[in-house]
């Protein structure tokens, strides 16, 4: 299967444009996402950083339509693509819908233990996957759930037949993982991936993801409030703030050479353990309120470079030097002061090494 | 002089505020359709039970050339099997059954949060005690025991009618309240609250009791209805001798034979309308009651 | 020997009755001095909560003894015991959880300042409450006064809770996950905040996390505990913590943790553990704790006798380990 994907490795699996979501907030209209336009590439792997709402967990759901009643996409496409064949989600119907999100794109939600029905089977919970896409018999449901346990790296005979409760937060969420991966999609999107991990099981998720990506092929995509877990696996990085992405590009460019105000304030205020020690700098002020959104660049409250223009006019996601953009009207100037504050330091010497 | 103007700056700041909450009540008051209706509905009936007797005639005399007649502008709803006004009996009979219904639920719900807040906040040996006594109190049978207790007391005034239903009911209040007070006493503020040196008696009226007034306020509705059930049961089945009274009426007509006549179906079902609307306007009001009492919506955003 | 503010004397704290107790804190040793900042370090469920709540005098030991000003503090008069209750205060995670939603910033502020007679009279106690709020950063302060918490953001929150804790001058602080809940980019700020409270106030901290890079930046000057399953493992100065660690569990965690930044975390060497499990608190390993997972396990020792914290090196690097020596 693998081998027809070949010849089209050069396809973005999926492409978002113009992505528009908002929805019905118990104090008003909250806009979650506004104006999201990426591409997924294909084996990469996709970071979305932000801190709590901004609209990253809300992109993720869009993305397979499973938003809440009342949220509505109000403008956008999302384009998916494989084997030749081109398909707008957003025009996708019940069946057709129910089979892109498993077939294609599978995502794996945050809370590892509410996922699964507390009493089925694992077993159980992976044939309804397959017999609901799939026609298989019962040994080669089997066959395949076992070999998928195997590849997250758990004792498939003995996890096969456990309820969710016996299993430990770690080895439930390589449940998840195996149970994603089960109809072979092309797309995982992951959202807090190791939140509620412990480091040392976290550290184990992370590399499994590392190795089961490199073998199986599939494009992640993942969201993260932590920079340390889009530093350990992302290829490319997305930096999200009140709805919109404000920068993206190479995960190397992001965090040795930030272009956005907001990603160098960000980096500037999270710590490292084994680095040199370095002072931090919290960013001012608190993320905006989505009902209630600031006129201009929704950054400008909290921005030291904020200037007449940015309180008015809303900068745009331009390029910014190779499989680099940025949204800022002073990103020479954030560039300039980014190089200057790290230069000397461990930090900037790093980069170079990259 | 600088005084003077200093209270009346105060006063007026006072009075303000006064405004200010008051505006905040009502549009508490009225976020919830149904429990606005419930407010409605009960300040009907408080009006119906307390103003209305002085304007329509108590129903003292019988005419029997007037038996089971239909609703007409003479009698509103007809009248009953003796010829006496139905509406009438209806306005005179509603007092003893909203005071009834008010008076039990303030002494079960105080009973029930005094002994359960007490109960889950010194715990220990006190809290297992209360905590059996309450599960064997429910497991006595209370309409009997109440059956019983009307043989042995005379209980002809409301008062100790009152007071003897809420005493039967605390078990159930006690054990809601409680679990309430427990959930409450686990969270992050009260244990701050101890750690502050700020003392039982603070933490139980300042830090818990603000937050289960809503909680309580249910409590209360559901204590009201309860009460009412059981005294028009009582009054039904003629073990309290009370006189008007729109469980006296059901009974009468039940007694009459009344429910074996078409005719006198207004005797019969005005009175068990009655009731049910009553417990009907409380437990909508309970809805706004829960509004008022979040603190979440007190100062809205 | 240093005098200490506080200290643990063989702190053991269990819960649950007969066949369901649980160790939550098993034998704990420590003290911390004047000024100090000491991080406790440890994964969910090991304890570290629970040893806090032990310092604050929330919880009482099963057995072991608590001094604060050299007093034990279960067993002195009481209003030596008020001194201490009033001395130690604590901050919690949850900011939505922290403060009562019945009351106002003003209120909740104000409660222990007139309880107390901290005051003279409800005049000086809003001039106190201003004051406490121009010290947590929450300016104009004429903004928060009147707000109830839903109104207020996370961060802000926190620091109400702060200037809660500071109404009682306190002198030692347990700030349990006190900025996990808050968001990345306001963190430091916090944290800042709280550095500057120990400078100026002289307050000393114990610092609950389980994030050993918030643990880093806010004991740099400090020391760090690590705790795994109910015991401390290692305990040292936090930059020889982190550059020297010694106790095979500090080494994996260090191994292990992601870092944000991309040539320090993708150079890094996992350590492989000899299990992913981490034992039940219902169940656990004889011996060493840590034993079951440890790539240092010598059969027969480790498995049997349970390590002791003892001192290596110099600087009071201390480690309960059988396979590290000096």
């Amino acid at each position: 299967m693998k081998d027809e994907n070949a010849t089209i490795w050069d396809t973005n699996p999926l492409s978002v444009r113009n992505l528009w979501v908002e929805y019905l907030g118990e104090r008003g209209m909250v806009k979650a996402v506004r104006g999201v336009t990426f591409d997924l590439r294909p084996r990469e792997s996709l970071a979305f950083i932000g801190e709590s709402g901004c609209g990253k967990t809300t992109l993720g759901l869009a993305l397979i339509r499973l938003l809440v009643k009342t949220a509505r996409i109000s403008q956008g496409e999302i384009l998916y693509r494989r084997s030749g064949r081109e398909t707008a989600v957003l025009k996708l119907k019940g069946r057709e819908m129910r089979h892109f999100r498993w077939c294609e794109c599978a995502m794996v939600f945050q809370s590892a233990l509410n996922a699964f029905n507390p009493v089925l089977r694992i077993r159980d919970q992976m044939y309804d996957t397959i017999r609901a896409h799939w026609r298989m018999s019962q040994s080669e449901m089997r066959e395949r759930a076992l070999s998928l346990l195997r590849h997250v790296q758990l004792d498939p005979e003995r996890v096969i037949d456990s309820y969710p409760h016996e299993l430990s937060g770690g080895m439930r969420q390589r449940v998840l993982l195996a149970m994603s991966l089960l109809l072979d999609p092309q797309i995982i999107i992951l959202d807090e991936p190791t939140t509620a991990l412990d480091i040392l099981t976290q550290r184990t998720i992370l590399e499994l993801l590392k190795s089961l990506k490199a073998e199986m092929g599939f494009s992640l995509m993942f969201i993260s409030h932590d920079l340390s877990i889009a530093a350990e696996l992302a290829d490319r990085v997305a930096t999200m703030y009140a709805g919109a992405i404000v920068e993206l590009g190479l995960v190397y460019d992001i965090f040795y050479r930030p272009a956005h105000p907001y990603t160098l304030g960000l980096i500037r205020a999270v710590p490292t353990v084994t680095g040199d020690f370095q002072d931090l700098i919290s960013i001012p002020g608190s993320p905006p309120d989505l009902i209630d959104l600031p006129t201009g660049c929704k950054f400008h409250i909290r921005c030291p470079y904020a200037t007449d223009r940015c309180r008015q006019e809303e900068p745009t996601l331009e390029p910014y030097g190779p499989d680099h953009s940025v949204a800022c009207f002073h990103v020479d100037q954030v560039r300039r002061d980014a190089d200057a504050i790290w230069e000397g330091t461990g930090h900037v010497a790093a980069g170079e090494a990259a | 002089m600088a005084s003077n103007t200093a209270a009346a700056n105060g006063l007026s700041r006072f009075l303000s505020d006064l405004g200010h909450s008051f505006r905040i009540f009502l549009r508490n008051l009225t976020r919830n359709k149904v429990g606005f209706v419930g407010t409605l509905m009960i300040l009907g009936f408080i009006f119906l039970a307390f103003i209305m007797p002085y304007f329509v005639p108590a129903p003292h005399k019988a005419d029997i050339t007037k038996i089971y007649e239909r609703p007409s502008r003479e009698h509103l709803l007809g009248t009953d099997s003796q010829g006496k006004d139905i509406w009438a009996q209806i306005v005179h009979g509603g007092r003893d059954i909203v005071v009834m219904a008010f008076l039990t639920g303030m002494i079960a719900t105080f009973i029930g949060v005094s002994l359960g807040s007490l109960s889950a906040v010194i715990g220990g040996p006190l809290d297992s005690f209360l905590t059996t006594l309450a599960d064997v109190w429910l497991t006595i049978p209370r309409f009997p025991l109440l059956a019983v207790l009307a043989g042995l007391i005379t209980l002809n005034n409301i008062i100790t009618l009152a007071l003897i239903l809420a005493v039967l009911s605390w078990a159930g209040l006690y054990r809601a309240i409680r679990a309430q007070v427990f959930s409450i006493k686990e969270r992050d503020y009260i244990e701050a609250a101890t750690a502050l040196g700020l003392g039982l008696r603070h933490i139980i009226f300042s830090e818990i009791l603000p937050n289960m007034m809503a909680y309580i306020a249910i409590n209360f509705t559901l204590a009201m209805t309860a009460a009412i059930y059981a005294q028009v049961g009582l009054v039904f089945l003629g073990l309290v001798p009370l006189t008007r009274n729109w469980g006296v009426m059901i009974n009468l007509a039940w007694t009459q034979g009344a429910i074996f006549f078409r005719d006198s179906i207004y005797f019969i079902m005005a009175p068990v309308v009655a009731i049910a609307l009553f417990q009907l306007s409380i437990v909508w009001m309970s809805r706004s009651l829960e509004e008022i009492f979040n603190p979440r919506l007190r100062a809205g955003r | 020997m240093t005098e200490y503010l506080i200290e643990a004397h063989n702190l053991t704290r269990q819960f649950g009755r007969r066949r369901e107790r649980v160790t939550a804190v098993d034998d704990v040793s420590l003290g911390i001095s004047e000024g100090e900042v000491l991080c406790l370090v440890g994964e969910s469920g090991c304890g570290k909560t629970t040893t806090g709540k032990l310092l604050a005098g929330l919880l009482k030991p099963s057995s072991g003894r608590i001094r604060y000003q050299g007093q034990d503090v279960w067993t002195q008069d009481k209003e030596s015991f008020r001194k201490y209750r009033l001395g130690v205060q604590i901050i919690h995670q949850d900011p939505y959880a922290s403060l009562n939603p019945s009351h106002t910033v003003h209120q909740i502020l104000s409660a222990p300042l007139l309880h107390h007679n901290l005051v003279n009279g409800r005049r000086q106690a809003r001039e106190r409450v201003v004051e406490l709020l121009q010290i947590v950063d929450l300016t104009p302060v004429e903004d928060f006064l009147t707000k109830y918490p839903h109104q207020l953001s996370g961060g802000q929150r926190q620091r109400v809770s702060v200037a809660r804790a500071l109404t009682v001058n306190p002198s030692f602080i347990v700030a349990d996950e006190a900025v996990s809940m808050v968001d990345v980019s306001i963190r430091v700020s916090l944290l800042k905040m709280l550095s500057r409270l120990r400078m100026q106030l002289g307050v000393t901290f114990l610092f609950i996390t389980h994030d050993l890079a918030l643990a880093k930046f806010f004991a740099w000057e400090g020391r760090i505990a690590v705790m795994y399953v109910g015991s401390v493992v290692e305990l040292t100065s936090t930059p020889e913590l982190i550059n020297n660690a010694q106790h095979p569990y500090t080494k994996a965690l260090l191994a292990a943790v992601p870092e944000a930044d991309p040539n320090l975390t993708r150079r890094k060497k996992p350590i492989t553990l000899r299990s992913q499990d981490i034992p039940s608190l219902r169940n656990l390993p004889p011996g060493c704790r840590f034993h079951p997972r440890c790539p240092l396990f010598e059969e027969g020792l480790c498995d049997r006798v349970a390590p002791k914290l003892k001192s290596v090196g110099e600087n009071g690097h201390q480690v309960a380990c059988h396979r590290v020596t000096g």
